[in-house]
């Protein structure tokens, strides 16, 4: 028990500190910093797979800087709506809008694995994310700067082989941050991690969100994560948005506290029941 | 040292032992120590196989006559070449049908039946063509070395994880650069496969081709040692053929070991 404790304590002591850092943070950038993302509208966008119809008419808007989850039971599509935000499909119908002409760069996606370049040192597959930047006399600084961020600054001249499963997404957060998104999408990017390493990996992405406030666009199955980091959480079902849920707990969160559950058990209650009621089939 | 014990671990790398270098050689060392007594007590009569003292004499005279020396430069120059023109018309192919799907649906098929004609079976075909001079021999070697490195050049292109090249995709990498960074260094392992298959076939092709129709080469070397009865100089050939087939596969791993230090069964610390 005793050796449990203490094998916790880094990851829960400094909540109270963190807490207080956070809060001035949030402060600050509620009142006087406007955000750097960009807002996102997308009307009436379908997009099939043959004879399966993956998305049947999804309107929503996405006002800059939110941080928005899409959670759903595998097969509804969320992945597919955000490979198309992302650009990584073609749309079939209806449109996406940034609201002003984005660059490649504007918009980064991070993936479930870490699709770093075995033969690239950490270093050099951060500089990839610098995108048509690379060859920029200013590349090395930017990459470093950026796996300062995510904590992995001594593991620059490292083989990705030999980095573990958190360290990894950790260097691929850090390749997708470099450029200076303004919107980015993850693609369930801790779902191959262990649980405590995806709790300090949530809290690495709250707190990334908050310095550099992209609009972030989180799809994942598990729905504690969604909650605990979002601002909205979207419910999609058979292609199309079931629930549009404003998450309006303060930040930050403490993870377990009841209303984080409450919120949760509802989210959930609504995935189960159309797992239960295949209404529409 | 089992085998499992030789396998890379994930996580940790392969870790040898310092004095593998010598390791390796204690069992040619053995054999050739049991060779030289079973000759030196008369067990092994030396019409049937000169002791290794003689067979290295052999090598001596012929080392200072200067026939040893030629022959093997001979030897290096064809196998060196048909390896070089082979394997590099090999390459392209594999690059090419690795990455157009018009150059593989037009040249795939050809190449995967003239793949099943072992390519010795040509050899009355080359004399006929060619006669016996050095490009008969060439051709031979080209021919042979030119399908493992095709194969595996193409296999390695295919392999490479398509989410790696969606990556590079996403962040701005046009073909060139998507080659040089991603698809090329991903086959890469794959092409060395080739290599050393291919190091291999360049030997035997060349060995026979030389004992078969030629006038200079170690293979002639050895055909011409029969007729006059010189076991001691045929012993000696196919030791040199030992020991330049262990170079070449040496000189392969040593560039392996170059290129491939991220992988993780060449990482050491």
């Amino acid at each position: 028990m005793q050796e449990a404790l203490r094998f916790l304590a880094p990851d829960a002591e400094p909540v109270e500190r963190t807490d207080f850092i956070e809060q001035a943070r949030l402060a600050r950038r509620g009142s006087e910093i406007p955000s750097r993302g960009l807002p996102l509208t997308i009307r009436a966008l379908r997009k099939s797979f043959g004879d399966n119809d993956v998305l049947r008419g999804i309107d929503l808007h996405i006002p800059a800087g939110q941080f928005v989850a899409i959670v759903g039971r595998s097969g509804c599509g969320k992945s597919t709506l955000l490979r198309l935000i992302a650009g990584l499909e073609t749309i079939d119908a209806g449109t996406i809008s940034f609201g002003e002409d984005v660059r490649a760069q504007d918009v980064r996606v991070m993936f479930q694995e870490p699709r770093l370049l075995p033969w690239a040192r950490v270093l050099s597959n951060v500089e990839v994310g610098l995108g048509r930047d690379r060859a920029s006399s200013d590349a090395q600084a930017r990459a470093q700067k950026a796996l300062t961020e995510v904590g992995l600054d001594d593991k620059r001249g490292q083989w990705p082989a030999l980095l573990s499963g958190g360290q990894k997404q950790r260097v691929a957060l850090a390749r997708a941050l470099v450029s200076d998104p303004r919107v980015l999408a993850f693609d369930e990017p801790l779902g191959a991690l262990d649980a405590l390493t995806r709790i300090s990996m949530q809290r690495l992405l709250g707190r990334v969100w908050h310095d550099q406030a992209f609009t972030a666009i989180l799809v994942t199955h598990d729905v504690s994560e969604a909650v605990a980091l979002a601002d909205r959480v979207l419910v999609i079902e058979d292609g199309r948005i079931a629930h549009d849920i404003h998450v309006d707990i303060p930040r930050p969160r403490r993870r377990g506290s009841a209303d984080l559950a409450a919120l949760e058990g509802s989210i959930l209650r609504h995935l189960l029941q159309s797992a239960d009621e295949p209404s529409e089939l | 040292m089992s085998l499992i014990e030789s396998l890379p671990r994930a996580g940790g790398g392969l870790r040898l032992p310092r004095a593998e270098g010598l390791v390796q050689w204690i069992v040619p060392f053995v054999i050739v120590a049991i060779w030289q007594a079973a000759c030196a007590s008369g067990w092994v009569p030396a019409r049937v196989l000169p002791a290794p003292s003689d067979v290295a004499l052999a090598g001596w005279k012929l080392l200072l006559s200067g026939e040893l020396a030629r022959n093997i430069r001979v030897s290096f120059w064809r196998a060196g070449t048909g390896f070089v023109v082979g394997g590099g018309i090999g390459f392209a192919f594999g690059l090419f049908n690795g990455l157009s799907q018009l150059s593989n649906r037009l040249t795939d098929t050809t190449l995967q039946m003239v793949r099943n004609i072992p390519h010795l079976a040509l050899i009355p075909l080359v004399i006929l063509w060619f006669g016996i001079d050095e490009s008969a021999k060439l051709f031979l070697v080209a021919l042979g070395v030119f399908f493992p490195i095709y194969l595996n050049t193409l296999h390695g292109i295919r392999s490479v994880d398509p989410q790696l090249i969606e990556m590079g995709r996403i962040y701005g990498m046009r073909d060139g650069e998507l080659f040089r960074r991603v698809i090329f260094p991903g086959a890469l392992p794959s092409i060395f496969v080739g290599v050393r298959f291919g190091l291999g076939i360049m030997w035997l092709t060349l060995i026979v081709a030389e004992t078969i129709a030629a006038s200079s080469g170690l293979g002639y070397m050895a055909m011409q040692a029969r007729e006059f009865m010189q076991i001691d100089v045929v012993v000696l050939s196919i030791l040199i053929y030992a020991l330049l087939g262990k170079l070449a596969d040496s000189a392969s791993r040593v560039l392996e070991r170059l290129t491939l230090s991220w992988h993780p069964a060449f990482q050491n610390h």
